[in-house]
């Protein structure tokens, strides 16, 4: 298959391109979900992000919720941000982080206002970037303006024999033509970690790699009650036939192809060293490593299931593939891209590469995902540890 | 041509039932997708969709390899042919 060269994306002020054009309303902390809500439920055409924290962190637990915040105002499937939080001081630091994009971005506190003045304010806001965000146009963008992250769940054999290498081929035949490639799931490759990091492509990515590896695996041994047979892998895992933890990362690992990844990223971190595939340090969790993803800058999101996993995520549409037949059969409006046929053999991993390029292409020209359609929203904050 | 087990590897000494099911003395397909050959096993027990089939006999302390690597270790001996999973494999880790 010839692979196209461009797709229809949204050009925006930082160069950058999206596949969205979402307009956002981005509560700081918990307590700020309801103002965000009545905002996006006054003004049609924007959606809230509601989450769980923002209050009393430190450190490096602080950090990743800036970095989380400012980076998925940043994304350029998001044309323009609302920031309400209670408190002036960390709602401007998200909104002037947000700012070095370029776009427009504006910021509420709730604090010596209350909620319905800054609903009002903010609504009459979001009425005026929604409308102007609602002129944009698509335009021809090059392929490398694709930043394609990947991650599996609800795992079960057909994602190691299937499923996953079919993300594999699709990073095989994409990363030579310039676009940003993101893996994560530290936890998920326990066993197949030393394998792992001999796919660096240098030897500083691969110390990288197994001193963030480590540093997860001594964090399990200390806080670990058990073997965490209950939790890895899952109870979906096992019905599906994985057995180990190890079965289950050597399939995971399927997703990345031939691919040397060239960098390892903090958690929300954007990649600097250009085009090529990263490592995220992210949870093996659905919804919070997309977030994650999204957060650094990715716009479109691969997802390989076995049994059925339904994430969604609110700014990065999220693509599932199976190659799973009972999961194709049973749970179909979940599955954009069916290669099932793999394991009748009447695909091969070649044509299965192809048509998801080709689903990847759609989805980013912007046609919606099964999980946008059915509403999958999925914005899950990652906590280090817990706050002051 | 019809498939009833896929093999990762030649090395392996599991395979994955890839139809809906295998039923007690049936006599399967295998493809090893490494070097695109050819196999056969005849089953000893009912395996669904995904899950493994001993491909040789093994006895306890022994290493399932699967896509060519270590993936965990025998507890219970397992005949050829039999269903591989919790009951008779654990993790080397943790």
């Amino acid at each position: 298959m010839e692979i196209p060269k461009g797709f229809l994306g949204y050009k925006r002020e930082n160069g950058r391109a999206g596949t969205r054009n979402h307009v956002i309303i981005l509560p700081v902390d918990d307590i700020s979900n309801a103002c965000a809500e009545a905002v996006a439920n006054n003004i049609k055409g924007t959606i809230a992000l509601p989450h769980s924290y923002g209050r009393l962190q430190f450190g490096a637990d602080l950090e990743l919720h800036f970095r989380t915040m400012i980076g998925t105002g940043s994304n350029p499937n998001v044309a323009a941000v609302i920031v309400i939080g209670i408190e002036p001081k960390w709602t401007k630091r998200i909104v002037d982080g947000i700012a070095k994009t370029g776009k427009p971005v504006e910021g509420f506190h709730i604090e010596r206002t209350g909620d319905i003045g800054t609903v009002m304010k903010a609504s009459k806001k979001a009425q005026e970037f929604v409308m102007w965000a609602s002129e944009k146009q698509r335009e021809e963008c090059p392929i490398s303006d694709l930043w394609i992250s990947v991650k599996c769940g609800e795992s079960d054999t057909t994602s190691g024999l299937a499923s996953n290498p079919t993300v594999g081929n699709l990073m095989d035949k994409l990363e030579p033509l310039g676009v940003h490639l993101c893996f994560g799931e530290t936890s998920e490759l326990t066993g197949a970690e030393k394998v792992c990091a001999t796919r660096g492509a240098t030897k500083e990515a691969s110390d990288k790699f197994m001193k963030t590896w480590s540093a997860y695996n001594d964090f399990i041994l200390k806080e670990a009650t058990d073997d965490l047979s209950e939790s890895q892998p899952t109870a979906g895992n096992i019905a599906g036939g994985l057995t180990t933890i190890e079965e289950k990362a050597f399939g995971n690992f399927q997703k990345i192809g031939d691919c040397k990844f060239i960098d390892v990223l903090e958690p929300a971190e954007e990649p600097k060293k250009g085009k090529g595939l990263y490592f995220m340090d992210t949870s093996s969790a659905a919804a919070e490593c997309v977030t994650l993803q999204a957060a650094a800058g990715f716009n479109i999101h691969l997802f390989p299931t076995g049994q059925g996993n339904i994430v969604g995520n609110p700014i990065e549409p999220v693509v599932k593939l199976t190659a799973n037949p009972l999961t194709v059969k049973s749970m179909g409006e979940h599955i954009d891209c069916d290669v099932s046929k793999i394991l009748s053999r009447e695909m091969n991993l070649s044509e299965a590469g192809d048509k998801l390029i080709e689903t990847t292409l759609r989805v980013a020209n912007g046609r919606l995902t099964c999980a946008e359609a059915l509403g999958h929203k999925e914005f899950v904050m990652t906590k280090l540890y817990r706050s002051a | 041509m019809a498939t009833d087990i896929i093999i990762h590897d030649k090395k392996d000494n599991v395979g994955v039932v890839v139809i809906e099911k295998i039923t007690p003395k049936q006599d399967c397909k295998c493809w090893i997708m490494e070097d695109d050959s050819s196999t056969d096993i005849q089953s000893m027990d009912e395996i669904p969709l995904g899950h493994k089939i001993a491909m040789t006999d093994l006895k306890e302390g022994d290493t399932i390899l699967k896509y060519g690597h270590d993936i965990g270790k025998v507890v219970k001996s397992i005949k050829k042919g039999e269903h591989v999973h919790v009951h008779n494999v654990k993790t080397k880790k943790w």
